[in-house]
């Protein structure tokens, strides 16, 4: 079994066997970058870049190899986010800001509205949620258990009833009273779920007609370990709701979340925050260059 | 780049192939890399894909394939059944206890679908036993997932035993099995929080939890979306607990759903069960043939055979 810390050690290993820079070697890193979830294409993609820049840097040494990797993985990031914007954006003084959170089943949604409207309680911010999944066992007191604990406000409706009227509700609430931020909670759905995608589109229209500069931010929630078909919920999330930044929640687990390279790759969408527990301190703005760092982290270091 | 089966990948692969009529060994080359690209693509774990495509390769280098007039025919005949040969040859039904209660643990990572697998595995056991099951509701953590159990039993008219949050889970595993006992509950399903694998802590938990309850099934609830760390949590659940079984959940996406060979490569323990849908009647039997298509994309696997 490999350890969490599987990634780096190997690379770490690798290096340590290091002579020459051989065919051997970057094999092995298309290994690791697979193994880490990027794709297959992504992987060839990124360790064929790689072999080209250490033969250009003549990088002899282990370490020389190891500071050409790292810059080099900074860089194929940064250049494909070069029009990406990885922070949060807020309404004009005098609107309520709204996020709409989407994805998948599971993959931390309600969590991370939790996290985020602690934050912002702490901050000071007025914060309202939108219980708008109606239709999940117990989803509506999940969501009020964390509006209790984090002190915010919740509309809700009843279990079954229609999610874009209690999300109108909220709206309409946010508007007249004057709150900061609106936090819309929807339930889970699968991407290839025509009707439930939407609904999804409904309740979008829905804020819009209420509030025309809403939503702010609608954020695709991405479960770290999920493999490939991450790249499908991506896609056909932005082809619904025009998504503006991903939230890559799990790190804290054994996978690396290596998709948002593939996505970002493909799709240019950010990642705006990362989840690293469950508590409401587990939430991290996301940090390109740390999270690259991460993968290779021990090699930098050493 | 779009998805590309592995069908279409050995049909392009062996165009110059069937007009040359004769197998070589760079051939062979180049169908076990197409296999390769199907499955990393469809998320089988690298390391199982590796050992996977051995033997397929030591299948059809053997005289069978090399000497028949139709090699390409062979081959993914070949990796087909293998797949399903690792897979489990038939549907393996749940551990029955020879005296009530049968009790039947949830396990696995956040999200994964524990609880409503719980509700789903209820159902079944009433629709096609008249079972009386009790379910426990021993996740204590995240938000609600006391109210979520009592939902799905008042949706299902199937009881549910809690002690809200401010007990230890293996107490309240106690008291459920000692509830069961009084009221003869024929089947007794557990549902545990979601945990890392790698959470020491909450591992114990789960042991703790076992060396009390005498699980007849430890059933692993996994995401069928789940990439490359799909064997690392599957061995971290089975080396701790020695699950008994599998359900693959959320199989109504559009995922390969790669994961379901990884696992079972490294556990070797069966998927027992498959989720397709949020609603409770949303479980079906584990069938490893039409699992085996769905990985390779091969919906039209028999279209391929016919054209060869
Ligand atoms: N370890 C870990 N668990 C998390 C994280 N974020 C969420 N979870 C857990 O994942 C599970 C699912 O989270 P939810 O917030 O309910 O996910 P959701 O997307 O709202 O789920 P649905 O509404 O059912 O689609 C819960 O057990 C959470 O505690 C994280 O960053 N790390
Ligand atoms: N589409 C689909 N959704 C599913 C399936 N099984 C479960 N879900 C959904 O997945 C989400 C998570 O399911 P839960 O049963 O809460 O998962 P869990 O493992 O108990 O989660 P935690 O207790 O937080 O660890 C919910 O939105 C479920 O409705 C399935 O087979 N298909
Ligand atoms: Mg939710
Ligand atoms: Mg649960």
């Amino acid at each position: 079994a490999k350890s969490r810390t599987g990634f780096t050690a190997r690379l770490n290993k690798f290096l340590a066997n290091f002579r020459s820079v051989d065919e051997d070697f970057f094999e092995d890193l298309e290994e690791m970058l697979i193994e880490a979830d990027v794709g297959f294409d992504t992987a060839m993609t990124i360790s064929n870049q790689l072999r080209e820049e250490v033969k250009l840097k003549n990088a002899k040494t282990k370490k020389q190899v190891g500071q050409v990797i790292v810059e080099k993985m900074v860089d194929i990031y940064g250049e494909a986010g070069e029009q990406e914007d990885n922070t949060l954006h807020f309404a004009e003084a005098g609107e309520p800001t709204v996020y709409l959170f989407v994805g998948v089943n599971g993959a931390g949604k309600t969590t991370t509205i939790g996290k985020l409207a602690a934050k912002y309680h702490d901050e000071g911010k007025s914060v309202l949620l939108a219980a708008g999944d109606t239709f999940r066992a117990g989803a509506i007191e999940q969501l009020a258990e964390w509006a209790r604990r984090t002190k915010t406000d919740i509309v809700t409706s009843k279990a079954g009833a229609d999610p874009a009227s209690v999300i109108f509700e909220a709206a309409k609430k946010a508007h007249a009273e004057n709150y900061d931020i609106l936090l819309v909670d929807t339930a889970g759905r699968l991407q290839n779920n025509v009707n439930l995608m939407n609904e999804l589109a409904k309740i979008k229209r829905v804020i819009v007609r209420e509030l025309p500069n809403a939503p702010q931010e609608v954020l695709l929630v991405l479960d770290a370990s999920t493999g490939q078909n991450a790249l499908n919920q991506a896609k056909q999330f932005s082809k619904t709701t025009d998504v503006t930044g991903l939230i890559l929640t799990k790190l804290d687990g054994s996978s690396k979340g290596g998709i948002v390279i593939a996505i970002r790759n493909e799709l240019h969408l950010p990642v705006k925050l990362v989840g690293l527990g469950e508590k409401t301190a587990d939430l991290q703005l996301f940090d390109p260059a740390k999270y690259v760092y991460g993968l290779f982290k021990d090699l930098i270091e050493d | 780049m779009a998805f590309e089966g592995l069908t279409q990948r050995l049909q392009n692969a062996f165009n110059g192939l069937k007009r040359k009529g004769k197998v070589s060994e760079s051939d062979v080359r180049d169908a076990m890399r197409e296999i390769r690209l199907a499955l990393l693509e469809a998320d089988v774990n690298f390391d199982v894909v590796k050992e996977f495509v051995k033997t397929v390769r030591e299948r059809a280098v053997g005289t069978e394939v090399l000497n028949s007039l139709t090699p390409a025919q062979q081959i993914v005949k070949i990796v087909h059944d293998e797949l399903v040969k690792v897979m489990g040859d038939a549907a393996v039904p749940l551990n029955k206890s020879p005296h009530i209660p049968t009790v039947i643990m949830m396990v696995g990572l956040q999200g994964a679908g524990k609880t409503t697998t719980a509700g789903k595995l209820a159902k079944r056991l009433v629709d096609q036993e008249k079972a009386r099951p009790l379910m426990i509701a021993a996740d204590i953590y995240r938000p609600a997932a006391v109210d979520q159990l009592v939902t799905i039993g008042q949706q299902l008219d199937v009881p549910v035993f809690e002690m809200g949050t401010d007990h230890d889970p293996v107490e309240i595993v106690k008291q459920g099995l000692a509830q069961a006992a009084e009221n003869k509950n024929d089947y007794v399903i557990i549902d545990t929080a979601g945990r890392l694998e790698i959470d020491e802590q909450l591992m114990q938990e789960l042991s703790n939890i076992k060396a009390l309850a005498q699980p007849n099934e430890i059933l692993l609830v996994v995401d069928s979306m789940t990439g490359q760390v799909a064997t690392q949590v599957a061995e971290g659940f089975n080396q701790q607990l020695d699950i008994t079984g599998v359900v693959l959940t959320k199989l109504d996406g559009d995922t390969r759903g790669g994961a379901a060979l990884s696992i079972r490569t490294v556990t070797g323990k069966p998927i027992k069960f498959v989720g397709q849908g949020e609603k409770l009647d949303a479980l079906d039997v584990f069938y490893p043939d039409r699992m085996a298509d769905r990985i390779l994309g091969m919906g039209d696997m028999m279209t391929l055979i016919e054209k060869a």
